[in-house]
């Protein structure tokens, strides 16, 4: 799934502490089968070592070297991310607003991800007063089944500056309004790619985000009610609350869906038009495989796990809590 | 009127509440049904452009029901002329594999983490927690070229191998993870006492823990064989035979070669979303399940 989140944060229910410390109890023979143990790990951990871990540390390196071919030739110090920082391509602060391909991942997680939640919150909720609350999920669901690529192609084809050919424009004209080329003009390209991101997620939000709605159990929304509560107050006091802890968990994963955002971008715009909606991981891919440009294409992937190493400790950190109580 | 627990007596509403209630009930059937044409409407317009002669497409928007004439003619073309058929096929090809050796893989390491006793096994484990976190980037650039270094004539790009070992590398964090919180809430009862009666580590793993995990199993083998089908950052990277690109990448150059001709691209777009929307409505349970293990608490 090109948009589906990878589901990334660590936070399956876990079993209360008496029955964790049975499980501790019943772990394993108290003398250990090495030569078993080891045929149960050998496969994953060879191939973590090999294809994860040893090419982190080589693309670390190989981010401080000039890198041409991908092998080590010459050592350049920063010079990677000293010219990373000052390309306007990548970052450009000096104008207004920002522009460069780390700014348009900031402008997508400062839409995508609170307007996903949003919508996911709101269908959440009041699809789950009707009765065809299941046949909407899945419809709003489906987009997360398809790839990127399709999801890129079906939104090509609605944004299609041709009336013939693109609804949006098509109802435009219907109104009088002339066809608007919505991922030809940089002003609005990011939006546009943002929208097609958001219509391809809030399926996975509205499925989370129901799933915490439905754990409030229907009899104590009914007290309340009866009790004078009105929606909006149900909704701030008793929803907003059970939901805030999948709601962050959601937050953090399309956070990280956003950094490592690519094949919608690669197919839909490929950058375009100039360089106007490039986000950090389609760089990256540019630099190193189009531009030959390992070294810094290494910086690149670099600066990718360095915005991810937050929520790598997010995630250790919550989980080695959770085990523990 | 009702009268519930606690005797609070419910209220008949007002003549006047109750039009405000049914004017609030319109308003949310009226959103909720704009909410699924807004869903629904993009990708019915493409499945009806996909059966539209060439012809009709460029002179007619697809919502034009009234001259609507039907054909498998852009079917045919993608599949015969445009190798959409080769591209299906080593679409299989790549998912297949891709999907059943981290299923196996993270079954075994899942099975350790959670039933066998070894030495830093906890700090092993928030490693793979912390390994979920890397970005597939910072494994393109070594497994290209540093590899060649290390094992001259070695080409994992020019067939499968490549994308294979690197999608099952990239599923393990993931799928060790979802695995082991599985296995470790089966009852300890049940492999104790066939420890006890002498069964081995092996036999355990292949009569109790497996059968009883199939529907753990099943959602993320889904999950995962969704995740490659889809994929085409994976493929630009590590399939570089174009004999052998999947469908993905197959309607990518489509796009760039033919980026008008409709009829093509939007029979490919479905060519290549007709496995996943059969797996989601026959399996739809698996699938979400598979989505929310990693997300939901």
């Amino acid at each position: 799934m090109g948009l589906a989140p990878t589901p990334v944060a660590p936070t399956t229910r876990y079993p209360a502490r008496a029955d964790l410390t049975a499980a501790r109890r019943a772990r394993g023979p108290e003398s250990p089968r090495w030569g078993t143990t080891l045929l149960f790990l050998a496969p994953a951990v060879l191939l973590l070592l090999v294809f994860l871990i040893y090419p982190a540390l080589y693309t670390i390196l190989l981010s401080f070297n000039r890198g041409r071919n991908g092998i080590f030739e010459q050592w350049v110090g920063l010079d990677n991310y000293t010219r990373l920082f000052a390309d306007p391509d990548f970052l450009d602060l000096s104008t207004f607003p920002p522009s460069g391909a780390l700014w348009n991942n900031v402008l997508w997680i400062v839409f995508y991800v609170s307007i996903v939640i949003f919508l996911g919150l709101v269908i959440a909720v009041v699809a789950a007063r009707v009765r065809y609350e299941s046949v909407l999920k899945a419809i709003v669901f489906i987009p997360m089944s398809i790839a990127a690529t399709a999801l890129a192609v079906i939104w090509k084809f609605v944004y299609s500056p041709d009336a013939n050919i693109g609804l949006i424009n098509a109802l435009l004209g219907a109104v009088g309004v002339a066809p608007v080329s919505w991922l030809g003009d940089p002003g609005l390209v990011n939006f546009a790619l943002i929208a097609v991101g958001i219509w391809g997620s809030v399926g996975f939000a509205t499925i989370i985000l129901s799933a915490a709605v439905k754990s409030i159990p229907a009899e104590v929304v009914e007290s309340a009610r009866v009790e004078g509560a009105t929606e909006r107050q149900i909704f701030f006091r008793m929803i907003l609350p059970m939901v805030s802890l999948p709601m962050s968990v959601l937050a953090v994963t399309l956070v990280v869906n956003v950094i490592k955002l690519f094949d919608l971008i690669y197919v839909m715009t490929r950058g375009g038009p100039g360089k106007s909606s490039q986000v950090i991981a389609f760089t990256m891919f540019q630099q190193a495989f189009e531009a030959g440009q390992y070294g810094y294409g290494s910086a690149v992937a670099v600066v990718m796990l360095v915005l991810l190493i937050p929520i790598l400790i997010f995630n250790v950190r919550r989980f080695r809590t959770s085990s523990v109580t | 009127m009702s009268v519930l627990a606690g005797g609070v007596v419910h209220a008949r509403p007002t003549p006047a509440g109750r039009i405000v209630a049914a004017l609030n009930r319109t308003v949310i059937h009226v959103s909720l049904a704009l909410i699924g044409l807004i869903w629904l409407v993009p990708t019915v317009g493409l499945l009806v452009t996909s059966f539209r002669p060439r012809s009709d497409i460029q002179a007619t928007g697809w919502w034009d029901f009234f001259n609507l004439h039907l054909t498998v003619e852009n079917y045919r073309q993608v599949l015969e002329a445009q190798g959409m058929l080769q591209a299906f096929a080593n679409t299989v090809f790549i998912a297949v594999p891709s999907t059943l050796l981290p299923l196996g893989i993270c079954a075994l390491a899942a099975y350790a983490f959670s039933w066998m006793r070894f030495p830093f096994r906890d700090t092993l484990f928030l490693i793979v927690v912390g390994l979920l976190m890397v970005p597939v980037q910072v494994a393109f650039i070594p497994v290209l070229t540093g590899f060649r270094e290390l094992v001259p004539g070695l080409e994992l790009t020019k067939g499968y191998g490549g994308i294979w070992l690197a999608h099952t590398a990239f599923a393990l964090p993931f799928g060790i993870f979802l695995l082991r919180n599985f296995f470790i809430t089966l009852p300890p009862d049940m492999i104790e006492a066939a420890r006890i009666d002498g069964a081995s580590d092996a036999w355990i793993f292949r009569k109790i823990v497996v059968p009883v995990s199939v529907p753990a199993i099943a959602a993320y083998g889904i999950f995962q064989f969704l995740w490659v089908w889809n994929d085409l950052l994976m493929a630009l990277v590590f399939v570089q035979d174009a004999s052998k690109f999947p469908m993905t990448r197959a309607i990518q150059n489509l796009l760039s070669q033919y980026g008008t001709e409709w009829h093509l691209l939007a029979a490919g777009a479905f060519l290549l979303m007709i496995v996943p929307l059969i797996v989601f409505f026959s399996l739809q349970r698996y699938f979400v399940q598979g989505l929310l293990a990693g997300s939901i608490k």
